[in-house]
């Protein structure tokens, strides 16, 4: 019955969609403005009221007098949490089957097992294709219910035009799911147990990152939708670029949290001490933050100076392109990669119509309205808008360069030659450029809205360059043989991180607004994130050893002593556990590296001990054992690789502060502009 | 912002689309062939893998006649498979040596108990290196190596039945 | 699928390696132990950074539990202990696996788009870019 239910309300999220469409579609095509067409009042409904005071900033296209509601707009907010409320229970329903391992539903069967523990059968809902995409719409939905509900500060019309763009698009993968992915398919006769979950996945990543990441795709199609609607109402300035930004920086925070969080747990579970591979899925999430990180600050630059409306405009579209275009990569099967679902081109066909249909026609919208969006006030060079171009240049670049590296094999494929581009490419040509844009960061806040004098700019540099030039000393003095990018990177670092604090001085501290603090913390994060790389890659100590129990190995500052091995049992595995004695100076600590074999499906994982003291980490792995009975360890000495992690997570952090300083701000001044008209 | 420039991301985006199509309807192929198929043989000298057997080296490859060479394993299930198909050819006069990859000796005598022993040399590659030095990437691989050394054929993974009758015709036609 | 290693060509299941189908001779000591000259060593991972597993789903053979990305390993640093220069043994990798085996795409006429797409794009950017701005004053 649940399974059943389930499908029941997703038919039903489904039809309230469609209906979310048309009635947004009408009710745009109703608000015609003063002066146009046909008239808009509703056909025997109560009076028309004055609407609240809105108080545009010059230059904003929208007729003076609000034309009042018609039915059908007053019928779209309740239909978009309908869908939302009926998506919603469908996704709980399916966690649900997990739950209670109902091996009758195919996919349970598929992916789940009976004597998993219950996190990894919560879990387990979306790690696999069907739940995943059903965890998308579900987001999507809930994310239409959130705009729809909280929303106050757009125009009427461009905000029903927002919601039928985001039915628009949750039609197509409501299709999708309905007919080509259907996560409540019934197997009979019913097994007798499941295949189980793949066991690198059965880890508490899975209960965050997945869900993490897909809050910031699907909150990255609120933006795709609020750029549709605007260019439907052609309705692109300042008040449109301050209702989207709150949306936008929201999906961007969930984003970053989530490529954080994948990036940590593949460094973690997959042995080897790597944090980063290039991996096409990688990318495929690295490409929409990075075209969401041009949109938030082209926002601002729309929002309060009116400038960049195309750009702004197109990155939005381009934000959830990318979006999509993962989601494809990842279920097409077309590139090999260790994320990758097990794939059915007939679903990666279909996402490629779903694809064509949407990105293709917001890009066809683009080219047909943008023109006639008049093009806002200009700046200079020299200028904060001018910095902010550059770094929309830069993270575009960026965004070419991983597309096309990841892009690539396909095409030589089609010409019948096998080429991998990996590490080497992505690193010669995005790191030089990221380098860049890093150092763009650094100067962009410190410089004047529209235009300022070049040497007055590098006047306020002097500090930072100051400590980037004694970063350098101090680098090459006590660590000569490093490479190029890492020392590059480490001084840019040094010299980027105060930089980024450098708005906040001679500043009274407690009357800075939030959103100012948030800058300041999520450059911070950039610099510190930049600084581990650095340090991680030119610092990292590894040995790889076959040891015997009672061998003491030196690894960085520490001694590591093999003083045992012995097998233990989990709830679904056993496993074979060194215990490993790390001594430095007067402390020590022990670490229990196992190596676990799993019986659903039969695989064998090794599971590494960390542990992370105040200067870096000591990442230990135990592998087999060879014939003579001594054992393969894998140590490594990662000084301050956390700040990789802590960097990204700052990042996030000074995002969820300009949200909230933003959001409250908006808030205050609507609070008192009802004050006001009140008193 | 010039009006044809407007319309760079859409004719992108169609590129895109249409190289993605494409790769839809004509999957990658996802084994990797050697290079050295027309080439020499690289040189290599096998000690031999069972007792009483010679192992094998490139000079065996080069007197006059063609030969399959089957790199295979005692671990690998499809090799398994493939056994009765040497067989086969192997009666039909088709003279086959191979390379045992990653295998112990008395491993590999017990498969060739329990699966047929079609070959005339089997060389012991303990470390892998001879199959790298092919370009194979996995096993089973049959390579057709013709009188004079060059490599003429590599057939990845197991030979089907079906298969057979082909690579007969083409050991035919490599003398 | 068609053969042993095949089985380690399932999606989700590259470092997890299944336990049927797997060599049962250990793999040659370099593959998990260091070179004892440090240089050596670090010219030797910065090669298996940049090889292809080909046996995995898109991996280094330096981050690989796959059997044979460990002997490939093995080889990588048997010839450069024994005084071979990283490219030669990439070229002789390269001569009979084709590109495939290498991250590093080569640089020839298939892939000049690639290579030259940084500069491409930033020339296009810029030009884009400065019909943005106005003359500056004074």
């Amino acid at each position: 019955m649940i399974a059943e239910a389930g499908l029941a309300a997703l038919w039903l999220a489904a039809a309230f969609s469609l209906l979310q469409f048309l009635a947004g579609w009408m009710a745009v095509a109703q608000f015609v403005p003063a002066g146009g067409g046909e008239g808009d009042h509703s056909a025997g409904g109560p009076p028309p009221h004055p609407t609240m005071g809105r108080h545009e900033s010059a230059g904003h296209t929208v007729s003076v007098e609000e034309p009042a509601p018609s039915d059908v707009a007053r019928l779209v907010r309740p239909i978009v949490v309908a869908q939302a409320v009926f998506a919603g229970l469908a996704f709980l329903l399916l966690i649900q089957l997990f739950l209670r391992t109902d091996l009758s539903v195919e996919l349970v069967a598929a992916n789940s097992h009976s004597m998993k523990p219950w996190l990894y059968k919560f879990a387990g809902a979306w790690g696999n294709h069907e739940g995943s995409m059903l965890l998308w719409v579900t987001v999507l939905a809930v994310a239409g219910a959130a705009v729809a509900l909280l929303e106050r500060s757009l125009n009427e019309r461009t905000l029903l035009a927002t919601l039928a763009a985001q039915a628009f698009i949750g039609l197509g993968f409501y299709a999708f799911l309905l007919f080509a992915s259907n996560p409540f398919r019934r197997l009979v006769p019913a097994p007798i147990e499941g295949n189980g979950l793949n066991p690198l996945l059965q880890d508490p990543g899975l209960a965050f990152h997945p869900p993490t990441l897909y809050f910031g795709y699907v909150g990255v199609s609120i933006a795709f939708s609020f750029a549709v609607g605007a260019l439907v109402t052609r309705d692109v300035g300042p008040a449109f670029a301050r209702a989207m930004r709150p949306w936008v920086l929201a999906a961007w925070i969930f984003l970053t949290i989530g490529i954080t969080a994948g990036s940590y747990w593949a460094y973690y579970e997959l042995g080897w001490g790597g944090w980063w591979f290039w991996d096409p899925v990688e990318n495929a999430s690295l490409m929409p933050w990075l075209a969401a990180t041009a949109l938030l600050h082209s926002v601002t630059v729309l929002a309060t100076r009116d400038s960049l409306r195309a750009w702004t405009v197109m990155l939005a579209v381009v934000a959830f392109s990318m979006s999509m275009i993962g989601t494809f990569l990842v279920r097409s099967g077309i590139l090999t990669s260790v994320h990758a679902f097990a794939v059915d081109p007939r679903r990666g066909a279909f996402i490629l119509i779903l694809l064509a249909l949407y990105i293709g026609g917001a890009l066809t919208l683009f080219g047909l309205r943008v023109g006639t969006v008049k093009e806002g006030s200009q700046f200079e060079v020299v200028s904060r808008e001018g910095a902010l171009v550059l770094n929309n240049l830069l993270l575009t670049v960026l965004l070419g360069l991983v597309l096309i590296g990841t892009l690539y094999p396909l095409v030589t494929e089609a010409m019948g030659v096998k080429v991998s581009v990996g590490p080497p490419y992505f690193n010669s040509a995005a790191g030089p450029i990221a380098l860049l844009l890093v150092l763009a960061m650094a100067a962009g806040p410190l410089l004047r809205w529209r235009r300022d004098r070049l040497k007055e700019a590098l006047r306020r540099l002097a500090v930072p360059t100051a400590i980037g030039l004694i970063a350098v000393t101090l680098v090459l003095l006590l660590a000569p043989g490093i490479g190029l990018l890492p020392l590059l990177g480490l001084i840019l670092a040094f010299a980027v991180g105060a930089a980024s604090v450098a708005p906040l001085w001679k500043r009274n501290l407690r009357r800075t607004p939030l959103f100012v603090w948030g800058m300041v913390v999520a450059h911070l994060g950039i610099a510190v994130s930049l600084a581990g790389m650095a340090s991680e890659s030119a610092f990292t100590k590894e040995r790889l050893l076959a040891a015997r129990v009672g061998d003491t190995v030196a690894v960085g500052p520490y001694h590591v002593r093999f003083a045992a091995v012995e097998p233990i049992a989990g709830p679904n595995w056993t496993a074979i556990e060194a215990t490993l004695v790390a001594t430095r100076g007067g402390s020590s600590f022990t670490l229990h590296p196992q190596s676990r074999m799993f019986s659903a499906p039969p695989t064998e994982t090794s599971e590494t001990a960390i542990e992370t003291v105040l200067d870096g980490q000591l990442y230990t792995v135990l592998g087999k054992s060879d014939e003579t009975g001594r054992w393969q360890l894998r140590l490594w000495w990662k000084p301050f690789v956390t700040l990789i992690w802590l960097g990204g997570f700052l990042v996030g952090l000074g995002g969820f502060l300009a949200l909230v300083g933003r959001v409250w701000r908006a808030w205050r001044s609507r609070r008192r502009s009802l004050e006001e008209a009140w008193a | 912002m010039r009006r044809g420039l407007l319309w760079i991301p859409l004719a992108v985006f169609v590129l895109l689309l249409a190289v993605a199509a494409f790769t839809l309807r004509h999957p990658a192929d996802p084994t990797i062939a050697s290079r050295l198929v027309g080439k020499p043989m690289p040189d290599f000298a096998l000690a031999p893998s069972q007792p009483g057997r010679p192992g094998l080296a490139t000079a065996d490859l080069k007197r006059g006649q063609p030969r399959l060479v089957n790199v295979f394993a005692s671990w690998c299930i499809p090799c398994r498979i493939e056994a009765p198909v040497l067989t086969m050819l192997k009666e039909r006069g088709v003279p086959i040596d191979a390379i045992a990859v990653r295998d112990r000796a008395e491993d590999v005598a017990r498969f060739l108990a329990e699966n047929g022993d079609p070959f005339d040399r089997i060389g012991d590659d303990p470390r892998t290196r001879v199959q790298f030095a092919l370009g194979s990437s996995g096993v089973p691989e049959t390579f057709l190596v013709d009188g004079k050394g060059i490599i003429r054929l590599q057939h990845i993974g197991p030979i089907a039945p079906q298969e057979a009758d082909e690579l007969y015709r083409a050991w035919r036609s490599a003398k | 699928m068609r053969r042993a290693t095949a089985g380690l060509a399932l999606a989700f299941l590259l470092v997890a390696a299944p336990l049927a189908a797997q060599p049962t001779m250990p793999s040659s000591p370099l593959a998990f132990t260091q070179l004892p000259d440090p240089k050596q060593e670090a010219e030797a991972k910065a090669l298996m950074e940049t090889l292809r597993c080909l046996v995995c789903q898109g991996q280094s053979i330096a981050d690989s539990n796959a059997d044979m990305a460990a002997d490939m390993r093995a080889l990588v640093r048997e010839r450069i202990q024994a005084g071979e220069k990283p490219e030669a043994i990439r070229r002789w990798l390269i001569e009979r696996y084709g590109e495939y085996v290498s991250y590093r795409p080569p640089v020839e006429p298939l892939t000049w788009p690639l290579w030259g797409a940084p500069l491409v794009l930033l020339a296009l950017g810029l030009f884009l870019a400065r019909g943005r701005f106005r003359k500056a004053r004074g």
